[in-house]
């Protein structure tokens, strides 16, 4: 019988947590005039009308875990960090926020770095990134759709997918990994996930 | 003969007769076939059928559902485009609202709403004042919602913020509790 992820999202519970961080983003985001944000993670109507309809941002979205389902499928996760350096089509400094969720769990180091790099190459200066990491190691095939709820809430849902996480960075792999970022905000949260919001420097 | 139908209900009850009255053969708005007359065009939506395939510029001033296949582009300045679960559209599109079934490959924009709906497939840009996206639906692209609202008030969640310091890294306490350095 195949699960489709409707069916496995019908069975999850939902959890709604509160987040700082993202409270942090989106007044960050707010004091960005015409801000273009671009969203890694799968497609939800409901922060595309968040972001669009209240903050008023132009939203990229760019669904890496689909990218990640179909290298999956194809048994090509191997080549991921070979694809993610031609994935992105944006300009030098043209993003004012990448939306990160907890992506970066579900790609090997090499793929890490590449989209790290990217992510730091198409952010303006000034411009913020919000990541969550270390959901932990897990033969769990699934990921979480996050929804924005309201500015300081997400609501988690979970949904079946072709790869399990990957990888779990420790602290300073991450400060490595966003070298030429700042950390803004970081919170570890009690289930060992650790939000982190990032800034380009203005020079 | 329309004289004499107009006073058929009148002359039966004042004769007491049993039959009822015959029905009008012409109602209001209608179109008398005995006299030759065409029936009046209709205001049901215009459908691309699953078999047709238009390539080139597509226009009208009416609804229109598209079940075939449709390459160019299509301007429906004031009405509603639905590209129907059959539907395959690759075009630049323009229209009042638009409903995606089936898939798309190009940009949409929209005067009021652009909806996706959940078997539905967009790649391409959209700009519209609305845009709803169904779970379980497929899209790639940007989305220009192309207003400004005023900034939720978030005065209660943020407090100051150093822009340009490192923050340490938190720890976990021994009670299990987050700690930020």
């Amino acid at each position: 019988m195949v699960v489709t992820p409707r069916q496995v999202a019908a069975a999850s519970p939902e959890s709604v947590s509160r987040s700082t961080t993202l409270a942090t983003f989106l007044t960050l985001l707010c004091a960005r005039p015409a801000a273009e944000v671009v969203d890694l993670g799968s497609v939800v109507g409901g922060n595309i009308t968040f972001l669009g309809d209240r903050i008023g941002c132009k939203i990229h979205v760019e669904d890496l875990y689909a990218d990640l389902d179909r290298h999956a499928r194809q048994d090509k996760l191997d080549q991921v960090a070979a694809f993610l350096t031609s994935r992105f089509s944006h300009l030098n400094e043209s993003i004012d926020a990448i939306l990160c969720w907890d992506v970066f769990d579900y790609l090997d180091q090499a793929a890490a770095y590449v989209l790290a790099e990217e992510s730091m190459r198409m952010l303006r200066p000034g411009g913020i990134l919000l990541a969550f990491f270390g959901g932990g190691g897990s033969s769990d095939l699934r990921y979480t759709r996050y929804c924005i709820v309201d500015e300081s809430h997400l609501r988690h849902t979970l949904h079946a997918a072709a790869c399990a996480r990957r990888l779990v960075l420790q602290n300073r792999d991450i400060l490595n990994l966003f070298g030429k970022l700042a950390v803004l905000d970081s919170i570890l949260l009690k289930s060992g996930v650790r939000e982190l919001l990032f800034q380009k420097p203005t020079n | 003969m329309w004289k004499h139908r107009e006073e058929a209900p009148r002359s039966t009850s004042e004769s007491g007769s049993v039959l009822p009255p015959l029905p009008p053969a012409v109602f209001p708005g209608e179109f008398d076939r005995t006299r030759g007359e065409l029936p009046p065009v209709t205001d049901a939506a215009v459908s691309v059928g699953k078999s047709v395939v238009i390539k080139g510029e597509l226009s009208g001033d009416e609804d229109l559902t598209i079940e075939g296949r449709v390459e160019g582009t299509i301007e429906l300045r004031n009405h509603v485009l639905t590209i129907g679960s059959t539907g395959h559209v690759e075009a630049q599109v323009v229209a009042k609202s638009i409903v995606v079934l089936g898939h798309v490959t190009g940009n949409l924009t929209a005067t009021e709403k652009v909806d996706i709906r959940e078997e539905g497939s967009v790649e391409g840009d959209i700009m519209a004042p609305r845009v709803a996206i169904a779970d379980g639906a497929e899209f790639r692209g940007s989305i220009d919602m192309q207003r400004k609202a005023p900034a939720p008030s978030m005065d209660q969640e943020v407090g100051s913020l150093t822009l340009d310091a490192k923050v340490p890294l938190p720890t976990m306490q021994d009670n299990g509790e987050m700690a930020r350095a």
